[in-house]
């Protein structure tokens, strides 16, 4: 039989309290154990970057760590980062009013990225944010909306702090 | 009346949902009682397969079936994949079964398929299947796999020649005869893939209540999925519903069916229990269809003056070990060549190697960059050997736009002679010119190569067939509640079908966008479909939803004069009601939708058909041919190879602007997707055809640091052949980027007379060359 635990989870508040097998990665638990799909897998070998999560505050690939290893942490997801069902998250209504996504699939990932960043670098040019994104792939915009999305959710949360 | 919506610049409807984490992908699914399917797949481009042992693999824990090809119901174990486009020049048309027990031909061919509670279990039951090889050469490369004494690609076939045709028009030997100028020259484009950020997926569940049979796949062309799981499986059209749910780009591999496709169901309706198949990245680099690898060998006549007097050549494309879509990828590109130029003579041969690598099937662009790479370095040497500019030899030979409709002399893949519909070529080249400051270059340049910098500038234009038929088609529905539904057969893969059908529909009633609904990509939804790729759905559906609209319109006002006794001549339909001009009397859509329900006892209103909906299919009567001029600025480092792109100037005519926003996102999104083929990506095989670049650290897409913003202007040439004056727009991006991106390198290391005829070029190449010349 497989090593099983019982892991405590906090994800964008709600608690998760499961017992999964030690083997089985963040991203899976995330996604099939918690049933919080926002969060994607795009390749499994944490280049692409769809998969990054809020582990603590900090970004993390979900699919580079073991459930295990985020027993009693704090996650925040792409589901938790608007204010409420009613309102976009400042960098998300940036998001669609520059075009920043087309398929959606990597957007949970670039989203978590930006609000790091953005958090570290209230006013960053447009050089940092791409060196910020390099980490994450997109195959459908060229990233000229992200960017601009990017730079853009950076005057809004400028204006509204 | 609100404001007008077709052609506005406005966001997309499709974001807030996909923003905030509640897209429905196909691993989003939980279906109760589902199970997870893992594949074993051939770790050798070529082997005969001795024996295969499950025993150990059946015993792991949490497996409930493992499947090999005699596992199967019999009538499947020899079917193969249905051989969608056929076309007389194909002499080998190999096809792939649906599980291999006899012989291999690509690294990542299916052989088993396990099927376990979780992936996990799944995945180990795949390591302990135990299959013993005798490992046969591998024809890897499709120039050498045409020679006499390659391996074979198919131990059953003759040689490794597919399919073989030529193309052309015009008197050859008598414009080469008076050429002053004459270049020859070799070109090679290399393989490149879609490498959608989603994988593969397929969700398939069994309803024996119903007898009915659910599919949700990450495809592009759902109604295509259906249509080959009916002809494939014997199933009965009705007792079967394709579903494409959120996918997560597609590109054109994802156009085409899979042997997991027909798989999935196949197991799900055996176990009758829900299986899922998600592909991992490694089976996306190994199973999932690439394109481009093609060699020409290319001919060039002009005059004295840089005028085009003949193109002859051959070329050899590489379609892999199977020919699912024939030969549509390499004829497009031998279609395409001409390009928008005025050529009197032209003639290529195409031959179509087998390899034993993944099948070829269309990749965003579908064969057209290579072709206007070597259009696009044939003008270029031309140039520089006459010593006229770059963009003056081309504007020399541009079809004016008085001259259109333009019957090229070539028959398009269609099977109809090509004729360009509209487009005004001069004009576009210089709005892109204008927008990269073309004029203003030769001063830059001068004042960098003071400074010890490199700086070049690259120039080229394409001609692209968009909106393919058979058709596309739509079901506008006013229901009830007021709410309209569009309903389409073709997928959303990223494209935004949501608003712009949403914004062809809106002006009809008068309606805000977030009034309508548009459920796309459902073969339960409508009755017939095709799919969303060769940038055919604005044309196609986007018609659709036009002529739909407007006879609901019209019925619409024509109950709304019998509900309100007005004439329905002073009737119109604003804020979504209908009204009668210049009085206080209207009543809403709602309204009228109710009252066409009808109420038992009653004639219907009107004597109109119940329901306030329409359906159109819009089938085209040719191609609407999009073009399109790239002007790229770049900067290259002589010692590291290193390119950087400064400027990137595009001028797109895809015809009338559904949505300017969503078109510069096609737009970009093809650039970047133009410069991996130019700069970055390489699939790398060994000498027997194993593939050694399955992951993304070894073949490496565009990031963001490297992938510059492009200036994007629209030169707008309506189409007369269909009635929204709409082109596609999806994949001109890419089409010129590597013909623009080489010439730019070239020209920045015009000292060196460095010398490019292929793609991609990384920097070691680049280093290469200079270190050769230095």
């Amino acid at each position: 039989m497989s090593d099983r635990r019982t892991i405590s989870v906090t994800i964008n508040g709600e608690t998760f309290e499961r017992e999964v097998e030690t083997r089985l990665h963040l991203a899976d638990f995330i996604r099939h154990e918690c049933l919080l799909t926002g969060t994607h897998v795009g390749c499994e070998h944490g280049v692409c970057g769809a998969c990054t999560i809020l582990l603590n505050g900090q970004t993390a690939r979900s699919c580079l760590m073991l459930a295990v290893q985020a027993d009693g942490q704090e996650i925040k997801t792409v589901e938790g980062i608007a204010p409420n069902n009613e309102e976009l998250h400042p960098l998300q209504q940036a998001f669609q009013d520059n075009h920043g996504l087309q398929c959606g699939f990597c957007t949970p990932g670039m989203l978590t990225t930006l609000i790091e960043f953005l958090d570290e670098n209230p006013d960053p040019t447009e050089r940092e944010v791409r060196e910020a994104i390099s980490g994450n792939l997109c195959r459908c915009t060229g990233y000229q909306g992200i960017v601009a999305a990017a730079l853009d959710a950076a005057k809004r949360l400028q204006a509204g702090s | 009346m609100g404001a007008k919506m077709f052609g506005a610049r406005v966001p997309r409807l499709e974001d807030p949902r996909l923003l905030t984490g509640y897209g429905n992908y196909t691993d989003d699914f939980h279906l109760t009682g589902m199970l997870e399917a893992a594949f074993v797949r051939s770790p050798h481009s070529h082997a005969k397969i001795i024996k295969i042992d499950k025993t150990a693999a059946l015993k792991h824990e949490g497996v409930v079936a493992i499947y090999t090809a005699s596992d199967l119901p019999e009538y499947l174990r020899d079917t193969t994949v249905p051989f969608q486009v056929p076309n007389p020049a194909i002499s080998q048309p190999f096809q792939q079964r649906l599980l291999e027990d006899r012989e291999v031909c690509f690294s990542g061919e299916p052989i088993a398929l396990i099927v376990a509670d979780t992936r996990y279990n799944a995945e180990d039951a795949a390591t302990l299947i135990e299959i013993e090889y005798e490992v046969l050469p591998g024809a890897a490369d499709c120039k050498t796999s045409l020679e006499n004494d390659a391996p074979l690609c198919h131990t059953q076939s003759l040689n490794n020649e597919g399919a073989k045709y030529t193309v052309g028009y015009g008197d050859l030997d008598a414009a080469f005869s008076k050429a002053d100028l004459i270049h020859r020259e070799e070109y090679w484009i290399h393989r490149g893939g879609g490498f959608a950020i989603e994988n593969r997926a397929v969700v398939a569940e069994y309803d024996e209540l119903y007898d009915m049979l659910t599919i949700w796949s990450a495809t592009q062309s759902p109604f295509l999925v259906k249509q080959n799981i009916v002809d494939m499986l014997g199933w009965e059209a009705d007792k079967v519903r394709v579903i494409a749910p959120d996918v997560g780009g597609g590109f054109g591999p994802k156009t085409v069916y899979y042997v997991e496709e027909a798989l999935i169901p196949v197991i799900a309706k055996d176990l009758g229990r829900p299986v899922k198949w998600i592909e991992d990245r490694r089976e996306n680099f190994l199973a999932t269809n690439m394109e481009r690898d093609q060699y020409w060998d290319m001919e060039i006549a002009v005059d004295r003056h840089g005028k085009l007097l003949g193109v002859r050549g051959n070329m050899i494309h590489d379609t892999g070990a199977y020919m699912p879509w024939g030969i549509i990828s390499p004829y497009i590109s031998a279609t395409t060549l001409p390009g928008p130029y005025i050529l009197p003579a032209y003639e290529l041969e195409t031959r179509v190697a087998l390899t034993n690598k993944v099948a070829v099937t269309p990749v965003r662009g579908a064969g057209r960059p290579q072709a206007v790479f070597a259009m696009e370095r044939l003008l270029d040497r031309a140039a520089d050997k006459l010593d006229i500019d770059r963009a003056e030899i081309r504007r020399r030979n541009l079809i004016p736009k008085e001259d259109m409709p333009y019957a090229l002399g070539l028959i398009f893949r269609d099977g109809k002679p090509m004729t360009y519909d509209s487009g005004d070529y001069p004009k576009c080249q210089a709005e892109a010119m204008r927008l990269g400051d073309y004029e203003g270059f030769q001063a830059r340049q001068n004042a960098a190569r003071a400074k010890g910098r490199h700086i070049g500038i690259g120039i080229a234009n394409y001609v692209e067939g968009t909106g393919l038929g058979p058709f596309e088609g739509a079901t506008v529905r006013i229901q009830p509640s007021g709410r309209i539904c569009i309903y389409t057969g073709g997928g959303d893969s990223g494209q935004g079908h949501w608003t712009t059908l949403a914004q062809v529909c809106a002006d009809k009633f008068g309606v805000k966008l977030e009034d309508i609904d548009v459920q796309k990509g459902d073969t339960g939804k409508i009755a017939s479909g095709v799919g969303t790729f060769a940038s055919r759905i604005a044309v196609n559906a986007g018609s659709s939803v036009h002529l739909a609209s407007t006879e609901v319109r019209e019925k619409a006002i024509k109950v709304a004069a019998h509900m309100l006794e007005a004439a329905e001549e002073d009737m119109d339909i604003e804020n979504g009601r209908v009204v009668v001009k210049g009085s206080d009397l209207s009543v809403p859509l709602s309204d009228v939708a109710r009252a066409v329900q009808g109420m038992p006892g009653f004639s219907l209103p009107g004597g109109v058909e119940p329901g306030l909906e329409a359906t159109h299919y819009f089938s085209p009567s040719q191609s609407a041919y999009c073009n399109g001029t790239a002007v790229v600025e770049v900067e290259v480092d002589p010692d590291t190879g290193n390119v950087e792109i400064l400027n990137y100037s595009m001028a797109h005519d895809s015809g009338t602007l559904i949505n300017p926003f969503v078109v510069d996102g096609q737009v970009q999104g093809a650039v970047a997707q133009g410069v991996g083929n130019s700069l970055l990506e390489w699939m790398v095989y060994d000498d027997n055809a194993n593939p050694v670049s399955a992951t993304f650290a070894e073949y490496l897409l565009p990031s963001a640091p490297e992938t510059p913003n492009v200036d994007v202007t629209h030169v707008e040439s309506p189409t007369p052949i269909n009635p929204l004056g709409v082109k596609g727009a999806g994949e001109g991006g890419t089409i010129p980027a590597a013909a623009a991106i080489i010439a730019a390198i070239e020209d920045a290391l015009s000292p060196w007379e460095v010398r490019i005829s292929g793609a991609p070029v990384t920097p070691s190449i680049i280093a290469e060359k200079v270190r050769a010349k230095a």
